[in-house]
């Protein structure tokens, strides 16, 4: 065929043929590369490639200095003053200056921009006032004092607020309008970080180019890096056997153990930051108001099988709300923590009795979770379980996920619904503040006076160490509600070809490019 | 015959005033909206997306601005590409899937109809059944299936092309997804063929041909194949259009960025004006396509007139 003529003719390139680049699986576009736009973990992660905030982390998940060389912090946590590097430049060149941070941070809470990240910096001086349109983003407590001095000022100690810095959402703006027009010209798209853009194929491809006016550019390994868009799993993994792809965003559930002995030490699991849980409706019966039912419904939930024989990617059972591995916690654990499963069942066959039910009378209720197969066979599970311990069944519903957020969020219908956190920064608030009773994203509907007001104390302490017993309090307190059934705590997972270095595992699951390195010996 | 196009042309906006006005209903009346997550925003913040995007607006008026805009050939910004607007989305990815598609549809009709008429001719012969056999398993195994064992097979362990779209600039990655496009098309082309072809050369004019003493080439070259192409026109219609807009599992498989990934992944963020903008495109095909159908009908079918 002249097809199969066209096709020898051409040849295939594969990862291996060009040293300096740098292939990686990205899951799904990003929806924006405009810092300020932007939202997804994709569309972060490609930022913190092209772009710079303040702080950055190492490779192995440690605050560092990055555009600011340095900072002070007043006694009083209120005022942070950071000294930008005098070396630090844009893509083209242009100095970067402490105004590029204030115009950053101003379009971040212009409501103008519609910015999804806006509530980061909510405990920036006039910030709130500004996100509600009652003042103008000038007004915004952040100050260039000169080119190299920057100064923001807070209503209240945010001891998290130089990990914040680190998110793409605060990062600088060269100009009131932002830093580009990708989708005009992907070349024009102005940044401050180790790369550039140089295109974006929706739907395929972005590819990002070493960008020589970066301060530490001579720390950079690799020249090109390209982004590939795979959003199935599966196709990621075949893509990455194929040689195409040096690292892949994910691995698949199915044929896990296989994968495990074909890759050996290419596959890298990692803590992360990110609780999947089930969620009580606390507004409605039967679990407004009904502890024993909650803590029986949570006991009788084998989590060991459920990490060994449902999801099986190495993800650990969850007892606690905040994950291990957050910066300065230690979560406090379930009551039943150290018990073994059959002791559990028997607890919770007791207090399921206790709230008044029994196998002449049990319990009706649905399990609501978003469509796929792993969450399918988790609910299928868990039905079992409270079959087995509790002696009733659980009604499964499987909706598309835009359906059951919207359910979840009117809490008219919802019983039990499946649902996950990941941290947005390395610090317990991230965790803890869902479930203030002001929170819109508290989805349960919990709403306790002493939770809230231990909070409150934990967010007016600046001494660290007091904060955290606030907090490791208040975690307390919900646990001993049952207002929320930690399941297990998500890993991360990546194929990583042996010519890669420096790739490090951290909580975080960031691998900046710029402290990657390919070993062509290999 | 000109007249007639043009009549079926403007007969064609009152159906696509429809499709637009119902997919609009349906893809607002869809739980969700394209900004909803795990993540609640804050009121404020929400409040000041929903007005950027206009969606705090009553659905009439949304509706009127939609439609103005569309008039004017502007498809509006994509909800879920934040940098982007849907024209530019639908004419990067367009091309992509009419490339693909019209390769896959050539190979298609090229083997197909060879295959059915050789196994017409052999009715009943070991090559009509082994034709016939395939034809099947072409039909009976999904897309699915066939390409994620091509790329298994050519891609995974002999590495001869590439596994997916980004991972080769050359003609290379074409060949696999228009193979999987072009395999079931294949099959339904060749077992019409064959059907319409028994039929035709069973008729008496194909008894008078070859009575003249005509060869089964020339019976077949001059007499038989226009009139036993008549179902397979009309089946190419639709089929091209639903081929030129994209496979979302060919899309998927290959990470190729056509319009089908981008209708799926479209629907399931409620990306409204991104689906619109992709269904008025896919409406228009279709219209298109159906005409030519019929205009190719009137030149192999004499007993066809066009008023």
């Amino acid at each position: 065929m002249v097809l199969w003529l066209l096709v020898v003719a051409c040849g295939t390139e594969n990862v291996g043929q060009s040293d300096s680049t740098l292939h990686r699986g990205l899951g799904t576009d990003p929806e924006s590369l405009d810092a300020q736009k932007a939202r997804s973990v994709q569309a972060a992660n490609l930022l913190r490639d092209i772009g710079e905030g303040l702080l950055a982390y190492s490779a192995d998940g440690k605050l560092v200095p990055a555009a600011a060389e340095r900072w002070e912090i007043a006694d009083d946590g209120l005022t942070y003053t950071f000294t930008i590097r005098a070396d630090a430049r844009w893509s083209n060149g242009d100095p970067l200056t402490a105004t590029h941070f204030v115009l950053g941070l101003r379009r971040l809470v212009n409501p103008a921009n519609a910015a999804f990240y806006a509530n980061t910096i909510t405990d920036i001086v006039n910030a709130e006032a500004i996100i509600a349109s009652d003042m103008s983003a000038d007004e915004l407590g952040v100050a260039a004092i000169d080119a190299q001095t920057l100064r923001i000022e807070l209503t209240q100690p945010v001891p998290y607020l130089l990990s914040l810095l680190t998110h793409p959402s605060t990062f600088p703006a060269h100009s009131k309008l932002g830093n580009v027009d990708t989708a005009n010209s992907a070349r024009s798209l102005l940044s401050n970080g180790a790369y550039k853009l140089l295109s974006w194929e929706p739907g395929s491809l972005l590819r990002l180019q070493r960008n020589e006016h970066y301060w530490n550019n001579a720390a950079t390994a690799i020249d090109l890096v390209h982004y590939h868009v795979i959003v199935e799993e599966t196709v990621e993994l075949n893509r990455y056997r194929a040689g195409e792809l040096h690292t892949t965003d994910n691995v698949p559930p199915e044929n896990f153990a296989a994968i495990k002995e074909e890759r050996g030490d290419e596959l890298r699991i990692s803590q992360y930051l990110g609780t999947y849980y089930f969620g009580f409706n606390l507004t409605r019966p039967p679990f407004k108001n009904n502890p024993h039912l909650r803590q029986a419904l949570s006991m009788a939930v084998d989590r060991d099988v459920l990490v060994e024989k449902i999801t099986g990617r190495g993800e650990s059972a969850a007892y606690s709300w905040v994950p291990p591995g957050t910066d300065n916690y230690a979560p406090p654990q379930l009551s039943y923590t150290n018990l073994e499963q059959e002791e559990r069942n028997a607890i919770a066959r007791s207090l399921y009795h206790q709230a008044g039910y029994s196998d002449d009378n049990p319990v009706q209720v649905e399990l609501r979770y978003n469509t796929s197969n792993t969450q399918r066979r988790i609910a299928l599970a868990v039905q079992a379980m409270w079959r087995e311990a509790l002696g009733f069944e659980a009604t499964l519903v499987g909706e598309e996920f835009q359906v059951l957020l919207t359910n979840i969020r009117e809490a008219q219908i919802t019983e039990i619904f499946r649902g996950s956190w990941i941290g947005d920064y390395n610090d317990a608030a991230t965790f803890l503040n869902l479930l203030l009773s002001n929170n819109p994203a508290n989805m349960m509907g919990y709403a306790s006076e002493e939770y809230d007001s231990l909070m409150q104390r934990a967010a007016a302490q600046v001494e660290p160490r007091r904060r955290r017993l606030y907090l490791e309090e208040a975690e307390r307190a919900l646990l001993a509600d049952h207002a929320i059934m930690p399941v297990y705590f998500y890993v991360s997972k990546h194929l990583v070809r042996p010519e890669v270095r420096g790739w490090e595992d951290n909580v975080l699951d960031y691998h900046y490019s710029q402290h990657l390195s390919l070993d062509v010996a290999q | 015959m000109v007249k007639y196009s043009l009549r079926r042309l403007l007969g064609a906006i009152p159906t696509l005033m429809v499709v637009v006005v119902l997919a609009f209903l349906l893809v607002h009346a869809a739980p969700g909206g394209p900004f909803d997550s795990e993540r609640v925003l804050p009121e404020a913040i929400k409040e000041n997306i929903d007005k950027y995007y206009h969606l705090d607006e009553p659905l009439p008026q949304q509706f009127f601005r939609y439609i103005s805009n569309v008039v004017r050939g502007d498809f509006g910004p994509s909800y879920r590409y934040r940098d982007h607007t849907v024209t530019q989305l639908i004419a990067g990815s367009l091309p992509i899937s009419m490339l693909l598609g019209s390769l896959a549809m050539l190979l298609a009709v090229v083997v197909g109809i060879a295959a059915g008429t050789v196994a017409a001719l052999r009715q009943n012969s070991v090559v009509d059944r082994v034709v016939m056999a395939f034809a099947m398993t072409g039909i009976s195994i999904p897309v699915f299936v066939i390409a994620p064992v091509l790329v298994l097979f050519l891609a995974v362990k002999l590495q001869w092309l590439p596994a997916g779209w980004s991972g080769s600039t050359g003609a290379a990655r074409l060949l696999l997804p228009v193979i999987s496009l072009a395999l079931p098309q294949i099959a339904y082309i060749a077992r019409l063929t064959r059907a319409s072809m028994i039929d035709v050369l069973a008729s008496p004019f194909i008894r008078t041909a070859r009575a003249q003493g005509l060869g089964t080439y020339a019976v077949i070259r001059y007499h038989a194949l226009k009139p036993a192409m008549l179902p397979i026109v009309s089946y190419m219609g639709p089929a091209i259009a639903g081929i030129l807009t994209g496979s979302v599992v060919v899309e998927q498989i290959f990470g190729i960025p056509g319009v089908g990934q981008f209708f799926v992944t479209g629907a399931l963020n409620r990306d409204y004006t991104l689906v619109l903008g992709i269904v008025i495109v896919y409406a228009v095909m279709i219209v298109t396509m159906n005409l030519i159908a019929d205009l190719i009908y009137g030149v192999i079918d004499p007993r066809v007139r066009y008023r």
